[in-house]
């Protein structure tokens, strides 16, 4: 008896936990897929850099971390997605610096933006950051070396990379992870809808569902 | 087979309610932590190191009922309970937070849940370590008798 009591307790105790999850999960689907709808600015500002067709009708947001080894690691697998699906996403890139010191990762972005680099500047931050980004502890004066690889003029950058207008953006993207309750790097949303558990598959399924959707006509 | 007396079946379900309420505590834990990705501060780290090997040691001494699982997972209580009455009261404001441990990563007052307007997380297990510290207390009474 007292086995049976035992046991079914532990079963019942499971599965709360697995439907509740799975409530839980759903209704962020809900609330976050109306917030696309009613508060899309939320997901896309006028700051972000997005890479795409204009005529896309399905939006990657990635918040990312040019510190976030997951980042880079996920970067060419972005862009495999969008390979595979030309002109039908648009990749939108919004900061989440959560690491100690990546700020200045995210200066540095932006300060390469107004030099027309900012892709050719990220692929370069990416792969190097193993040189600069020991662990907690990025430092952006080992990152400099790197930057004449993207055409860069370094000098103009470290002008350019304390403009104020950097730390409001910054600021701005930080909070809206806040709001959508990002507290990962990288996190995803396609359409609105978050990548529900993460992983290059899932990704690329959500991506897939959300095509299949927007293009069946 | 024998017919066990009705005491020692009291005392079961005493160790038994524990037991679920320990569980209970580390599945909402889970739940906080890896569903709705709360990142949990340094003092509910500590708190969780002395309730999640509570649902094993328990567990444990439920089969067969053993008397002095009391007498090992007493320690664990108390050091939790402290924790959670100092997270508690921390976050409350009552102590100030600058001679809170918690330097680096997420802030020990961060709040992330507010249940009817007045239970926090540190409430949550403050009130989990006193139940439990309750019903530990009761049945070493019985025990002793």
């Amino acid at each position: 008896m007292k086995y049976v009591i035992f046991g079914v307790s532990c079963l019942v105790l499971f599965l709360v936990f697995v439907f509740g999850s799975s409530y839980y999960q759903k209704q962020q689907a809900e609330k976050f897929g109306f917030m696309a709808q009613e508060n899309a600015s939320t997901f896309i500002r006028d700051h972000s850099q997005t890479l795409g067709s204009d005529e896309a009708k399905v939006y990657l947001v990635e918040f990312m971390d040019p510190a976030c080894e997951t980042c880079a690691a996920f970067s060419p697998l972005v862009k495999q997605i969008m390979d595979a699906y030309p002109g039908k996403i648009k990749l939108v890139l919004r900061y989440a610096p959560f690491h100690d010191g990546a700020e200045d990762f995210v200066k540095i972005l932006e300060a390469a933006k107004k030099q027309g680099k900012y892709w050719e500047t990220l692929d370069i931050m990416y792969k190097s950051q193993p040189h600069w980004a020991s662990h907690h502890n990025p430092q952006p004066q080992r990152l400099w070396q790197f930057l004449p690889m993207a055409g860069l003029n370094v000098e103009q950058i470290k002008k350019d990379m304390n403009d104020p207008a950097i730390v409001k953006i910054i600021e701005q993207d930080m909070a809206d992870a806040q709001t959508l309750n990002v507290r990962k790097t990288p996190g995803y949303f396609v359409n609105g809808k978050p990548l529900q558990t993460f992983g290059y598959q899932q990704l690329q399924q959500l991506v897939q569902a959300e095509i299949t959707a927007t293009y069946q006509n | 087979m024998p017919q066990p007396d009705p005491k020692s079946n009291a005392n079961w379900t005493i160790l038994f309610l524990c037991w679920l309420l320990v569980s209970m505590s580390t599945l909402g834990s889970l739940f906080f932590s890896n569903v709705m990705e709360f990142a949990p501060c340094v003092l509910c780290w500590y708190q969780r190191i002395c309730l999640f090997p509570l649902v094993i040691i328990l567990a444990a001494g439920l089969f067969p009922f053993d008397k002095s699982v009391v007498k090992y997972v007493l320690p664990l209580v108390i050091v939790g309970w402290l924790m959670s009455l100092y997270h508690t009261l921390l976050y409350a404001g009552i102590i100030p937070e600058n001679i809170q441990p918690c330097t680096q990563g997420v802030s020990c007052t961060e709040e992330y849940i507010d249940l009817f307007g007045f239970l926090s997380i540190p409430m949550l297990s403050f009130l989990a370590f006193s139940t439990l510290l309750t019903l530990l207390i009761i049945l070493m009474r019985r025990i002793s008798k």
